[in-house]
């Protein structure tokens, strides 16, 4: 079980290598849209990668709910 | 237990002996595209890594371009039309459900009163026509097979749809097998191949005759379980991924491609294997994809005799199959 800084900090590293934008920028308060340009399809990628990384299920409604960095650590965290 | 004496005696399997492909002359960029809905070059290259497909003019028939590549295919075998027995048409996009494709592009190719039939698995269609054909030839059943991929999309696209009317493509791609002489020279794998009918929503034609596709939850389904399935036709061939030197899977989506093409390399696939990307400039063809790619990247010389390659095709249904092929 991760805490909320470790899962930021694999998060940032998911949203990196998935969307080439620096970790250190994906910080809590960002959205993903409007703050750090991510389209929808790099936020499928993006799931299926914390998916895999985190043992959770984050199903496609589920992830339009998660508008910013911090709402999807707390997801995580509560269903990990 | 009954024994049938007539059964013809089985080959040791099948074989690619030539290939060909057709396309439309019409090309039709982002920028067209643009023109008419609201998107533009660089969102469209973003999203699906399309620059420009090729659209057939309405006159011409789906027929008509399956005629081509089919012809092409036996020229570049060696064969002539008279020598094949039979032919497989894939394809999603007839104007109507009958006649089918295949007994007319016999026809029109010349080969007398083969073995004639379409398959509809959509985008997976080609693999899944090839997968069959060479069970047929393996069990004695055909000796020299056609197979075509064959789609006019744009009959089915709703040209004011933004999600749909970027992404497709019309053309055909066709490939010649026969019997391999010897076990040694069997140049078909054995097919992997399934469904996913609980996504069947997923990809559709709706009440008004258009193309409607779930881009999101097709997106992940391709990304996450089509690598597994490319795996699982690479072990049924005997091999190992790193004894792949070329990737070609359904043209989907550059993206797609990509991300399957990296879970094959995490998998022990090579770095330098070769992996198509004809979607920039033929768009989605569906089940033409995957031969127009073989066919283009022999052309370019990325593709070359003896290559061991990696089909794998996925779409409506939801289906998916895969093999191996050696090109001829």
């Amino acid at each position: 079980m991760a805490d909320n800084t470790e899962i930021l900090t694999d998060l940032a590293l998911i949203v990196e290598e998935v969307a080439g934008i620096d970790h250190a920028d994906v910080t809590a308060e960002k959205s993903f849209v409007d703050d750090l340009d991510i389209d929808s399809l790099s936020m499928v990628e993006i799931a299926v990668q914390a998916e895999d990384k985190f043992g959770v299920k984050i199903p496609d409604d589920q992830l339009a709910e998660l508008k910013t960095v911090r709402d999807a650590v707390d997801y995580i965290a509560k269903n990990q | 237990m009954i024994v049938c004496p007539r059964l013809p005696p089985a080959t040791p399997g099948a074989r690619l002996l030539g290939m060909g492909s057709q396309q439309p002359d019409k090309i039709v960029t982002n920028d067209d595209l643009a023109r008419r809905v609201d998107t533009n070059d660089q969102w469209i290259r973003d999203r699906v890594g399309i620059q420009s497909r090729r659209i057939a003019e309405e006159g011409t028939l789906l027929v008509d371009m399956a005629m081509e590549a089919g012809t092409r295919a036996i020229k570049d075998a060696g064969l002539t039309p008279g020598e094949l027995d039979t032919i497989i048409v894939a394809t999603c996009t007839m104007p109507t459900t009958i006649p089918n494709a295949a007994a007319q592009v016999a026809e029109r190719i010349g080969i007398p009163a083969p073995g004639a039939f379409d398959v509809n698995a959509a985008c997976a269609g080609f693999c899944y026509a090839l997968g069959a054909a060479a069970d047929l030839v393996r069990a004695g059943s055909a000796r020299r097979a056609l197979i075509i991929g064959a789609e006019k999309l744009s009959d089915y696209l709703d040209w004011d749809d933004r999600s749909t009317s970027i992404i497709f493509g019309d053309g055909a791609g066709a490939v010649v097998i026969d019997a391999a002489p010897d076990a040694e020279s069997v140049g078909i794998g054995p097919v992997a191949w399934g469904s996913a009918g609980d996504m069947a929503q997923a990809i559709r034609v709706l009440d008004n005759g258009k193309l409607h596709q779930e881009g999101q939850a097709v997106f992940r389904w391709a990304t996450t379980k089509i690598a597994p399935v490319a795996l699982r036709a690479v072990e049924l061939a005997g091999l190992t991924p790193a004894d792949i030197d070329v990737f070609v899977p359904h043209q989907a989506n550059l993206r797609i491609i990509e991300a399957v093409a990296k879970r094959l390399r995490a998998k022990g696939a090579r770095e330098d294997m070769r992996v198509a990307d004809d979607i920039v400039h033929s768009g989605n063809t569906s089940s033409a994809s995957v031969p127009l790619a073989l066919d283009h990247m022999r052309a370019d010389g990325r593709l070359r005799s003896g290559d061991i390659v990696l089909l794998v095709g996925f779409g409506g249904g939801l289906s998916y199959a895969g093999q191996v092929v050696v090109c001829p």
